[in-house]
């Protein structure tokens, strides 16, 4: 092919569509169900709220209902502190897209004070390299404007000044 | 989440979405067929028996042969095989009105492609009447630069 040709076909070769944009996406109301609603509504008043099992008293925070252990109805509301312990974590090195975090920054697992069931939270306002296991960390909440039933409302943990949390009183809770 | 109006009252309610937009490559074939949307043109694709397959595929669907390379131009009128009505559009379907999903075989054509027709009514619909395409004055080579299809004489 002489090189006039071979360029006119790639001018035509770029001319035509090799790829798309295919469109994908779902629109869901979700209700949050009897069991997050007090949880919810308490988090828009600033207060953590679980249900304790009146079986084996272990205390569900985020609120499923029910005991998965018993499997049985939980109904007993709790509030619940808003300072616990780091049990597990994981730093975030990587930006992706989406990302409102600054990296690199910390997804902890954290067990509550009086909870028996760690959750998932960012925690800020200590360098990653600082995170450890025990480290004892307190919610930071929205202003009181700005708080709604939703998870946003605690915007991040942070460290709380209290002495580490020995590993003996969050073992059962690392797996 | 928010307090919604719902009957039950005391429901939380908040709106969920799950939104990915695949890039996709859509190989020679279905490059070609795009190609002639964006240019107002439907092309199919001729198999080695000599059926010509719309949209065009890579593959004969009878044999798993490769097709041939011989394209053609169909349409743009074509015959509804088969429909469906749809009284309550939802978000992002080709139109914002009732409507209906119709197969269509187009002139020349051995198979039939799927489409939108614009009939107003289900009344104004039958297998076997004719449509012809409204084309978008905005072509950028997707299956949507066919707006719908309308009736047709």
């Amino acid at each position: 092919m002489s090189e006039e040709a071979s360029e006119e076909a790639s001018k035509e070769a770029s001319n035509t569509i090799t790829e798309i944009i295919a469109p994908c996406r779902l629109d869901y109301t979700i209700a949050a169900g009897e069991a997050q609603r007090p949880f919810l509504r308490g988090l828009a008043g600033g207060k953590i709220m679980g249900q304790r099992c009146p079986r084996c008293s272990k205390v569900y925070m985020p609120p499923r209902g029910s005991c998965p252990t018993c499997a049985i109805p939980t109904q007993e509301e709790i509030e619940i502190s808003d300072h616990g312990t780091i049990t597990t974590f994981c730093i975030v090195n990587l930006q992706f897209y989406g990302q409102a975090v600054e990296v690199p920054y910390a997804c902890c697992s954290i067990l509550l004070d009086g909870s028996d069931l760690p959750f998932f939270h960012l925690v800020q306002e200590v360098a990653a390299d600082q995170v450890r296991m025990g480290l004892r960390v307190k919610a930071v909440w929205a202003p009181e404007e700005e708080r709604k039933p939703s998870v946003e409302s605690v915007r991040y943990f942070k460290p709380s000044g209290e002495e580490d949390a020995p590993y003996d009183s969050y073992k059962e809770f690392v797996s | 989440m928010a307090d919604s109006n719902s009957p039950r009252d005391g429901t939380l309610t908040a709106p969920h979405v799950l939104e990915f937009n695949y890039t996709r490559t859509v190989g020679p074939v279905t490059g070609r067929f795009l190609t002639g949307l964006r240019d107002s043109r439907i092309e199919g694709v001729k198999t080695a028996k000599g059926r010509v397959i719309v949209p065009p595929t890579e593959y004969d669907p009878d044999t798993a042969e490769a097709v041939t390379d011989e394209y053609v131009e169909v349409g743009p009128g074509g015959t509804v095989t088969t429909w469906a009505w749809v009284s309550r559009p939802r978000n992002l379907q080709p139109l914002d009105r009732p409507f209906a999903w119709a197969l269509i075989r187009l002139d020349g054509a051995d198979t039939a492609m799927l489409h939108a027709v614009d009939a107003g009514d289900p009344s104004a619909m039958k297998t076997g009447m004719r449509v012809a395409p409204r084309w978008r004055d905005e072509r950028i080579g997707m299956i949507t630069d066919i707006e719908c299809f309308v009736p047709a004489q």
